[in-house]
């Protein structure tokens, strides 16, 4: 078959290949013959799996994006970071408070931030990494949750911290700390589930677990919708 | 990467009918106009993508071509393979590490289990991940499990098992619960109210969401619950390839591979839970997917291969609105948020042709009508059809700064290829999305195998023929955690005999006096994309 796409040269961890431009890193890599295991996931920007390092020629600077959302660049030299050892810590949610020292006992290293920025330069997400820390080290918990809620965890701005943070863990745990202790609780969502606990639907559900196709058709057709 | 010059022009005709849009509401369609469509128009009942499968229990049932081939291939160890040295003991097997494996093995550690929990790629990568549009509990005063119960089983066409419908739509309002005190961010109001929207095929505003990252949310606080507990232990890049039975043809663990060395070993359990999750990679009639990497249709291989029933897998769904332009995201979601935020669909003349929110199957259908019948589609570059979702209006309708609020990922998705969805509409066309049937369960669970447990899209039932928007993430939890807990129980009463491979060899020999002698090994594990030669 005609190939009838304009190739530019890459370099896929020091190796040069010729791909087709219009194409993004991870089918790239794909097209030069690799069966991709590690530095894959979900294809579709959403699980961190492709982080991926690249510098085009003559350029000193470093870029940061994801595999599968990048289109390749003439003369671009990338790297795959499938995996960072980060530290994570362990702990039992049921047992945690929702305040400032709780951030500090789990992840003392908070403090040791030194605030130059390097993790929002790498964060593929575009995130302010830089000031989700900050809100870190002041103990926000509601900020930090909120500033760091489009993370996908991919670990490109630990592997780039000169202080050795492990930023997107610390933001997980305050989102967990936001979401079970200080997001205003849903009534109505307490009420239901009470409601389900007493068995207040059991009658209902039976009835139409019991009803024929045609019933079952007709009282469908009946319902109405919420506008 | 921006818009062709022909597509700026198709552009304008959309604005120009804009401001009359808003507001105008399309008329839904009646039950017999749904069928005729899908009749005429979904992949689902096209003949020749269908065939029958030749071995096994559901010998003579139909499903797609590529997922039959795969269900007939040939086992990746022999009945020689050693067991008497397994690697790992433990009580439970967890294979899959999505939304429903990381609740079964939560809820099977809860009650008193030891897991190991399995997973081909990381921890964590699985369509739960990608789910975007949120999950649907009937938790507000004006709706009811009963309501939730009439949608689920009207968009699955009356075919599914009223038992899952129950199940899922009780337990709803108790998973969100449950999610929340894990720490999940829900929208909500500042009183606490939580924001809720329609869905295809609902009659209530009863999706949660947790911006248009919902199920990377759910999965992530998951997956870090699950690391938090000493009692389950993870093993990624570490497949299942066969599940083992004793000599009463109770399932007793699984051979892994490891995936990058491709050392196969024997994980003893008690109980196993395949929670593998759907199969849109093995690209049904060629269409792209919206599915994550590793959705290859491991876990009905397995589960098949041991004896378990199927149901439901001659449909798959088609999710109307994939990305059909720029090439570089093909397939990709577009969530169905986008219309349930008040995008509407339109076609060549700026006009609204089908109700945007329509069940699935049939809002596909009536996108693939619009271009391959009426021709007032547009054909990209690349040779794909596409109907224009005018995205704009959402902004205008809910006001300014909505999308990038509520709808992050997808703006940050377009932004990347120089597409400003709050001002330009974007081009969509139906994307492979969902196993809609799979492996036969109970409701809490249990499969036609002893020991076997299934849960979340490798199963089949609950969603009958079509599945809704939001009943997916609540799926994988409500029966992730009913087969955890099941699990749990049955691991407490079962003693195993001798564990052996010999369904593999039976297995073999079905093939062969079928005639069917192709050397594919399945589970196939990964897609082949890599270019040769």
């Amino acid at each position: 078959m005609a190939e009838a796409y304009e190739l530019v040269p890459i370099y896929i961890m020091g190796k040069r290949y010729e791909v087709p431009s219009s194409l993004t890193i991870m089918k790239a890599m794909e097209w030069a013959g690799y069966t991709l295991i590690r530095g894959v996931g979900c294809r579709g920007g959403f699980c961190g799996a492709c982080s991926t390092v690249y510098r085009i020629k003559d350029d000193p600077k470093l870029y940061f994006g994801l595999a599968c959302q990048t289109v390749v660049k003439p003369e671009m030299y990338l790297g795959q970071i499938p995996f960072f050892p980060a530290k994570r810590a362990s702990y039992d949610i049921n047992e945690l408070e929702a305040k400032a020292t709780t951030l500090f006992q789990v992840y003392p290293e908070i403090l040791r931030c030194l605030g130059c920025g390097t993790c929002t330069k790498a964060c593929p997400q575009e995130l302010n990494v830089k000031g989700y820390m900050a809100a870190a080290m002041r103990g926000d918990i509601e900020s930090l949750a909120n500033m760091s809620f489009d993370c996908i965890m991919c670990g490109l701005c630990a592997a780039r911290c000169p202080a050795e943070e492990p930023q997107y863990n610390i933001a997980i745990l305050a989102r967990r700390l936001y979401g079970k202790y200080l997001a205003p609780r849903s009534a109505h969502l307490a009420q239901r589930v009470s409601e389900i606990q007493q068995g207040a639907f059991d009658a209902e559900l039976t009835e139409l677990k019991n009803l024929d196709s045609n019933a079952l058709k007709e009282r469908y057709v009946a319902r109405t919708i919420e506008p | 990467m921006t818009y062709t010059a022909e597509m700026l022009e198709s552009i304008k005709v959309v604005e120009a009918t804009r401001a009359q849009r808003i507001g105008q509401v399309f008329p839904t369609m009646s039950l017999e106009e749904r069928q005729k469509l899908l009749n005429s128009f979904h992949p689902d009942y096209l003949t020749e993508g269908m065939r029958e499968i030749r071995v096994g229990c559901c010998k003579g049932m139909r499903m797609p071509l590529e997922l039959a081939k795969v269900i007939e291939g040939r086992p990746h160890v022999s009945e020689d393979f050693d067991l008497s040295q397994p690697e790992y003991e433990s009580d439970i097997l967890v294979i899959g590490g999505g939304g429903a494996g990381a609740s079964a093995a939560l809820l099977a550690q809860e009650n008193g289990a030891k897991v190991i929990l399995a997973t081909k790629l990381r921890f964590g990568d699985a369509n739960t991940m990608m789910a975007q549009g949120g999950i649907q509990a009937a938790d507000r005063p004006n709706d009811s499990p009963a309501i939730h119960y009439l949608d689920v089983i009207g968009g699955g066409h009356f075919a599914n098992f009223p038992d899952l419908v129950e199940a899922l739509v009780k337990d709803a309002p108790l998973v969100i619960d449950w999610l929340e005190s894990l720490g999940v961010m829900f929208d909500k109001y500042p009183d606490g109210t939580m924001m809720e929207e329609h869905g295809g095929g609902t009659s209530r505003k009863r999706m949660h969401s947790a911006r248009d990252y919902s199920g990377a949310e759910i999965m992530r606080v998951l997956r870090d619950e699950v690391r938090n507990r000493p009692d389950i232990d993870v093993m990624e890049f570490s497949p299942a390839v066969e599940l083992v039975l004793d000599d009463k043809g109770s399932v007793c663990g699984a051979i892994l591979m490891n995936l990058e060395t491709g050392h196969y070993f024997y994980v003893k359990t008690k109980v196993v839970v395949i929670a593998t999750g759907g199969s849109g990679r093995l690209h049904y009639q060629g269409f792209p997917t919206t599915n994550h990497y590793g959705a290859t249709g491991d876990g009905i291989v397995l589960a098949y291969r041991a004896g378990a029933e199927l149901v439901f897998l001659d449909t798959m769904q088609y999710h109307p609105t994939g990305a059909a332009y720029p090439e570089q995201i093909l397939g990709q979601l577009v969530t169905e948020k986008v219309r349930g935020l008040g995008a509407q669909p339109v076609n060549i003349k700026g006009e609204q042709f089908v109700y945007p929110l329509e069940p699935r199957d049939v809002e596909a259908a009536a996108f693939i009508r619009e271009c391959k019948e009426r021709h007032l589609g547009i054909v990209t570059p690349g040779g794909q059809p596409a109907v224009w979702l005018d995205t704009p209006m959402i902004d205008l309708i809910n006001g300014a700064g909505t999308i990038e609020k509520a709808l992050p990922a997808m703006f940050r998705q377009y932004r990347r290829f120089n597409i400003d969805m709050t001002k330009q509409p974007i081009l969509v066309y139906p994307t492979l999305h969902y196993q809609n049937g799979g492996v036969k369960i109970d409701a809490n669970c249990h499969t036609s195998v002893p020991g076997l447990l299934v849960a979340g899209e490798t199963s089949g039932g609950v969603h009958g023929r079509n599945r809704l928007m939001g009943n997916s993430l609540l799926d994988v939890c409500v029966f992730g955690r009913r087969a955890g807990r099941t699990a749990a129980a049955l691991c407490k009463e079962i003693t195993h005999g001798k564990p052996t491979l010999e369904h593999v060899s039976a297995w073999n020999r079905q093939l062969d006096s079928v005639g069917i002698n192709g050397a594919l090994r399945s589970p196939i594990l990964l897609p082949d994309y890599a270019r040769k030669g």
